[in-house]
């Protein structure tokens, strides 16, 4: 007799745009199947052939270093041919739509499109559009699902688990598309999630996901099990979202001081890349607590899972 | 030549005629009604089973011409009119240039009558190319055919520069149409803040935006004792302070469009660029508040806000795209099924907000009514005839609506331009 708790997943999910599409088996299958290729890139070797002849294309209409990268060193050692395409939007709006971005794509015979946009749907969009897939690497302020797969991933890693866990976010939530996509997939697996930040960062309704909001970091830091920080951008400041950055990094960065009652196992991630001395202090971005670099590590495990899924099962 | 309408169920803002008529037209003047007409000579048509409504006037619409004719022109912009059932259209100054000179209006109103599908009456310009800060030449706009001004797209935000245009348009008997929009709270915002654009991650604007303006304008027509036009209301907010300051007796007439009373701003969770319109379509509190405005007549009117763009305009991300959506088609169709259906208004106010009421305000004395000595201009209305929108029904140059495969109920069955028909249905 099958085991209840565990069910068999049928993955036949063509694209992964938004962590709010998927369902808790599918993120679990994600997770699991990560496991896997995380061995691979501990190998000499690290190649294995189950993307042979598949083509991959990053498609990056805003810049990107670590999450492009990541991606392409998936897709390599998955052994699929990858191309870049630095696109600027502006090029966009001057001439060429997204449509025909997407026919051009489609008449090369591409496998598999990886988009980030700084406006919202376009992955969407061209999923509409595509017969093959697309995973989006962050859509304006929407999601970055891949992101959060890697952040469960690490949490799941070190904790065993997710349920049952508390996670605050904290920092710019307003613009941020990697919180978006934490929330939908942390409250999925069964965490507590608590929102961090000065109001103004604080979008609108934002309670609607099922989150708690706190404008004292303190009171966070003493109850949170993972307290996950967002990069700031700085020039949130020049638009008056901030009164200064000294401020914000007093009342919301942390710093070793802060850390002081906090629980003993407490993790410390950042999606990168970080502002030492802004969001966090350096001693705590390399301390003991910080998981910020085996997300990096598990990053490119989780997108060798997502690309195999979306790839590698079809025959 | 004269027509004569047959059978007629005369729907006026004042009265829905329990027995039909007959209405005879003359050298484009209603000259009779009776319950039977005999005019041999006369062109007939049958209007049985039929409302007859006078002709619908839609007070703002975009037209495009001059300057971006890819999009429409007055020619395509008046067939798309006729075929919606109005008879007068007042086209907005966003043009290329823009309408904020005597030779650009007389050059429409020149090509509208070339056209002949419908009345073009040009809204020039508040201030000159609507740069917010010169005023424009308001006497003479007046005298080349203008009765409204509006820099629409965007406010008058300077307000000392629109305190002197309230003052100065006094003068010269033109009326001043806002669009309220606060562009600094707006920001770049492309749709409105709130639960649906948290979840979307779209760029939001706050309804505040729009209130802020329609407060300050009742402030300054209060203290200038003079009176203003609100362009396309959207929130409940705005229909609570209009109702507040028409309580007051304060000068303020406003109107809203359809989509702004059928659709909400889960029209974008699809990321449907045709569903990108400024002011943004927002929550379904707003919604009601819209219809319930319209019903005890806070808002004054109905228009469509029609506004074409080319599919390369739309094939955009919606940070890109361009706002707006057409509207000339829809609009009877839309009031009857959202509104009349749905017993928010009678026919009566129906033609009260699509006639009568614009007519009012914009000062046409021989148009909004079917009465004898008024113009032959007549609306005829199949309230049951059922229908789909589809592309390939649309006339205006331009295809942008978030509607398509949408089922009404109403459709306009012919169009009567001084006794003329323009458009039948075939």
């Amino acid at each position: 007799m099958a085991d209840k708790n565990k069910k068999v997943i049928q993955w036949d999910r063509r694209n992964i745009l938004d962590l709010k599409d998927l369902s808790k088996e599918e993120i679990d299958l994600v997770l699991e199947t990560a496991k896997s290729f995380k061995e691979v890139s501990k190998r000499d070797v690290k190649k294995v052939p189950t993307l042979r002849g598949k083509s991959v294309v990053t498609l990056f209409f805003e810049p990107s270093t670590r999450t492009r990268a990541s991606f392409e060193l998936a897709a390599k050692r998955l052994s699929a041919d990858t191309i870049n395409i630095a696109a600027s939007q502006s090029s966009i709006s001057k001439g060429e739509t997204i449509l025909d971005t997407a026919r051009n794509l489609e008449a090369m015979n591409v496998d598999l499109i990886i988009v980030r946009h700084g406006c919202a749907g376009v992955p969407d969009e061209l999923a509409k559009h595509l017969k093959g897939s697309v995973v989006n690497a962050g859509d304006g302020c929407r999601a970055h699902p891949t992101q959060a797969l890697l952040d469960m991933f690490t949490i799941q890693e070190r904790f065993g688990k997710i349920e049952g866990l508390h996670v605050g976010i904290v920092g710019d939530i307003l613009h941020s598309r990697v919180a978006r996509s934490n929330i939908w997939g942390l409250k999925k697996l069964g965490a507590k999630v608590t929102l961090c930040g000065p109001p103004t960062l604080m979008p609108i309704g934002i309670e609607q996901m099922g989150v708690d909001v706190s404008y004292d970091l303190n009171e966070v830091i003493e109850k949170v099990d993972v307290l996950m920080l967002l990069r700031l951008q700085r020039e949130r400041q020049k638009d008056n979202f901030l009164p200064s950055l000294r401020e914000y990094a007093k009342y919301f960065g942390v710093n070793k001081k802060k850390l002081s009652k906090a629980k003993k196992d407490l993790v410390i991630m950042h999606p990168g890349p970080t502002n030492r001395g802004l969001e966090l202090s350096s001693e705590i971005a390399d301390g003991d607590n910080s998981l910020i670099l085996d997300q990096v590590t598990n990053g490119v495990a989780v997108r060798m899972a997502i690309l195999y899924l979306l790839l590698g099962t079809k025959t | 030549m004269s027509l004569l309408i047959k059978n007629a169920s005369i729907v006026n803002a004042d009265k829905h005629e329990k027995n039909t008529q007959d209405i005879l037209c003359e050298k484009g003047v209603i000259v009779k009604i009776a319950p039977s007409i005999k005019a041999d000579n006369a062109k007939t048509v049958d209007a049985k089973d039929m409302l007859v409504m006078p002709g619908l006037i839609d007070m703002h619409i975009h037209m495009r011409e001059p300057g971006q004719e890819h999009k429409e022109t007055v020619e395509t912009g008046s067939m798309s009119a006729a075929k919606g059932g109005f008879t007068t259209v007042m086209c907005m100054p966003n043009t290329s240039p823009v309408i904020d000179n005597a030779m650009i209006v007389e050059g429409i109103i020149k090509e509208a009558k070339r056209v002949g599908l419908t009345n073009v009456i040009p809204i020039g310009a508040i201030t000159k190319g609507q740069k917010d800060q010169e005023l424009v030449d308001m006497m003479e706009l007046k005298e080349a055919g203008c009765l409204a001004l509006s820099d629409d797209g965007k406010s008058v935000v300077n307000s000392q520069l629109m305190r002197m245009a309230l003052e100065y348009a006094k003068m010269a008997d033109l009326l001043l149409i806002e669009h309220c929009e606060d562009p600094l709270l707006s920001g770049d915002g492309i749709m409105n803040e709130g639960k649906t654009s948290t979840l979307l991650g779209l760029k939001a604007q706050p309804s505040l935006s729009e209130s802020v303006i329609i407060a300050r304008d009742i402030e300054l027509i209060h203290y200038l004792n003079t009176k203003v036009h609100i362009a396309h209301v959207t929130i409940k907010r705005a229909v609570d302070i209009i109702r507040f300051a028409k309580s007051q007796g304060i000068q303020i007439t406003a109107e809203a469009c359809p989509h702004h009373f059928t659709l909400t701003d889960e029209a974008l969770n699809e990321f449907d660029t045709n569903a990108k319109v400024n002011p943004p379509l927002r929550t379904p509190e707003d919604v009601e508040a819209i219809k319930e405005g319209l019903k005890d007549g806070t808002l004054d009117c109905i228009v469509t806000d029609h506004a074409p763009h080319t599919r390369e305009d739309k094939e955009l991300d919606l940070d890109h795209a361009a706002y707006g959506m057409i509207g000339l088609e829809t609009s009877v169709g839309l009031t009857i099924t959202e509104l009349v259906d749905k017993k928010v208004l009678t026919w009566t106010q129906m033609a009260e907000r699509m006639s009568h009421a614009p007519a009012r305000i914009i000062g046409l004395s021989q148009k909004g009514s079917i009465k004898e000595g008024m113009d032959a201009d007549i609306t005829i209305i199949d309230p049951k005839k059922e229908w789909t929108i589809t592309k390939e029904d649309i006339v205006s140059k331009s295809k942008n609506t978030p509607f398509y495969g949408r089922k009404l109920k109403g459709r306009v069955a012919t169009t009567i331009l001084t006794g003329k028909v323009v458009y039948k249905e075939t």
